[in-house]
């Protein structure tokens, strides 16, 4: 009796490593790709570094990028205070009430916010004795009080809609289970719906942020110098390409603060959905 | 054992003669284009002018979407005396210059000034007309001495990436400048009251003044004059490589000044001579 040889079994060719299929091959190209563009985008700005045209021009971006930011956090703010009451009185029983706050947002989401800007800007100018009667010209004098404005309105339109279908989205089952629970319509509100409801709107909502983030260059066109006033005007300048990629690489960098914020504030609207780790 | 290489035989071949009549028939198609164009060129030269559309009576659009004005008739006038078949480009004031690099035309005939700063990235030809700037104000705002010491305190608008905006920023500090994309918005926002005065080249501004909106004001102090700022006049910029073009361009310009074809164009616009 011989014993058997192990070695002479043949057995199934074990492939090593992951296959080469095409997704892959394609993946890896474009990330190719656009390793390349970042490497040429990078060298632009290493190779035409220049002192003084940096000293000259980046701090008047900084200061353009923080008229940015003031500008889309007065508009969210505002706009949120104004989006609430208006998404319930989307819902309301009254027919008027309804079709008011209807029409409104139908008109800002149904316009471009640069007409919207214009409209504003350029339009109060023409009704200049009118405002002044009323004491708002000193308002609608200021550029960027008028960009506001527009914002915030523009902005409230928007949220509204994502909180109107946000508190719809909250069951039925929770109005009547705070109703039986004898608890008032606003404590319903506070303590029941929204919590439910801003786990739902919290997506859309970081969108609208961006969304905002990017349409405030419009505010530049009103003669406004937030970033994109700032960049155009160096551009107009220098005429150096490079001060819109300057731009871009600011713009960026809010958008990725906004979204590492927002995936920690998701976590913390939905602690009580998570399995414990026991 | 298969030798190396030895199945490529079995891809088609070009057979004798072939291939040397295919290179024959393509190169003669490459001289062929060659000299055509080449012929052409020698005709009809092929001109791409940019301009801004945006600022009467020099260059704006009619109601049909028709370039019309003064640098608008000059460039059709030079055109023709250079033989040129020209097109036209409109292109918005802040990008201007940096189109003309790009290529994305040869010449920018728009009414721009020429200056030390412009001239170290294009090339002018000489000037074509020369017309001061000036300041203007509402009517009855009791602004008489347009220093900027005088000036503290008020708000004035200019077109951005002008020379009256440059000479603003540079001798105006500490009084507030407003920039605009056009000079139409400018001239706007001092009709609404935003700003006070505005800067900007007199022609333009009186042809203004003649209409419905520009009717609330009036030039105000003297004609605002800086060899540094303004430069010599507004002359037609082009990529500093083109020589030819600029030899050709003035050429032309000194041909229309001298047969009376510029005269006549002067004479459409203004009653007096803008050269």
């Amino acid at each position: 009796m011989s014993t058997v040889d192990i070695t002479a079994v043949e057995r199934p060719e074990v492939s090593s490593g992951r296959p080469w299929t095409t997704g892959r091959v394609v993946g890896i190209g474009v990330l190719a790709l656009y390793a390349l563009i970042a490497f040429f985008l990078i060298r632009m700005i290493v190779v035409n570094y220049d002192t003084e045209f940096v000293g000259r021009y980046l701090p008047r971006m900084l200061g353009g990028l923080w008229i940015t930011i003031q500008l889309c956090t007065s508009a969210i703010v505002m706009g949120a205070v104004i989006a609430f009451p208006l998404a319930l009185a989307r819902t309301h029983t009254s027919r008027i009430i309804r079709g008011a706050a209807y029409g409104y947002v139908y008109f800002f989401r149904g316009t471009p916010l640069i007409a919207q800007a214009f409209l504003v800007y350029y339009g109060a100018g023409q009704f200049r004795p009118v405002l002044q009667d009323w004491g708002l010209w000193w308002f609608f004098r200021d550029a960027y009080n008028c960009a506001l404005f527009t914002f915030t309105l523009n902005t409230a339109a928007y949220q509204a809609e994502i909180l109107r279908g946000a508190i719809a989205n909250v069951h039925k089952g929770q109005w009547e289970g705070a109703h039986a629970l004898g608890l008032s319509k606003l404590i319903t509100y506070v303590r029941v719906i929204l919590p439910q409801a801003f786990i739902t709107a919290l997506r859309p909502y970081g969108n609208e942020i961006i969304f905002m983030i990017k349409g405030s260059a419009v505010a530049s066109i009103i003669t406004v110098f937030d970033l994109m006033g700032e960049t155009k005007l160096a551009y107009s300048r220098s005429y150096d390409f490079q001060v819109y990629l300057w731009a871009a690489i600011m713009y960026l960098a809010m958008v990725e603060v906004l979204r590492r914020c927002w995936d920690k504030l998701e976590v913390r609207l939905t602690r009580h959905l998570k399995r414990s780790e026991e | 054992m298969k030798r190396p290489f030895e199945n490529l035989r079995e891809y088609p071949r070009w057979r004798k003669g072939e291939l040397m009549k295919l290179l024959k028939l393509f190169c003669g198609a490459i001289i062929a284009a060659v000299l055509m164009t080449g012929a052409a060129s020698a005709e009809m030269k092929k001109v791409r002018i940019g301009t801004e559309g945006a600022y009467p009576p020099f260059n704006s659009f009619d109601a049909d979407k028709n370039l019309i004005g003064f640098d608008i008739d000059i460039a059709k006038a030079l055109c023709e005396k250079m033989k040129a078949d020209c097109t036209f480009v409109a292109q918005d004031w802040d990008g201007i210059i940096p189109a003309l690099l790009a290529n994305k035309y040869d010449a920018i005939i728009a009414s721009m000034s020429i200056t030390a700063e412009r001239e170290k990235k294009v090339a002018f030809t000489n000037k074509y007309y020369n017309t001061p700037a000036r300041f203007v104000a509402q009517k009855g705002s009791g602004i008489t001495d347009t220093s900027p010491e005088a000036l503290k305190g008020k708000v004035i608008g200019a077109q951005s990436s002008t020379t009256h905006s440059t000479y603003l920023e540079d001798i105006y500090k500490g009084v507030e400048i407003k920039l605009y994309g056009t000079q139409d918005e400018a001239n706007l926002d001092l009709a609404s009251g935003r700003t006070d005065l505005v800067l900007a080249d007199s022609i333009v501004l009186l042809e203004w003044m003649k209409t419905k909106d520009g009717a609330c004001c009036e030039f105000v102090g003297k004609d605002v004059t800086s060899e540094k700022h303004f430069g010599k006049g507004a002359g037609i910029a082009l990529r500093k490589e083109d020589t030819e073009l600029k030899a050709a361009m003035n050429k032309a310009l000194a041909e229309i000044i001298a047969d009376g074809t510029y005269e006549k164009i002067n004479k459409k616009y203004f009653p007096f001579s803008i050269y």
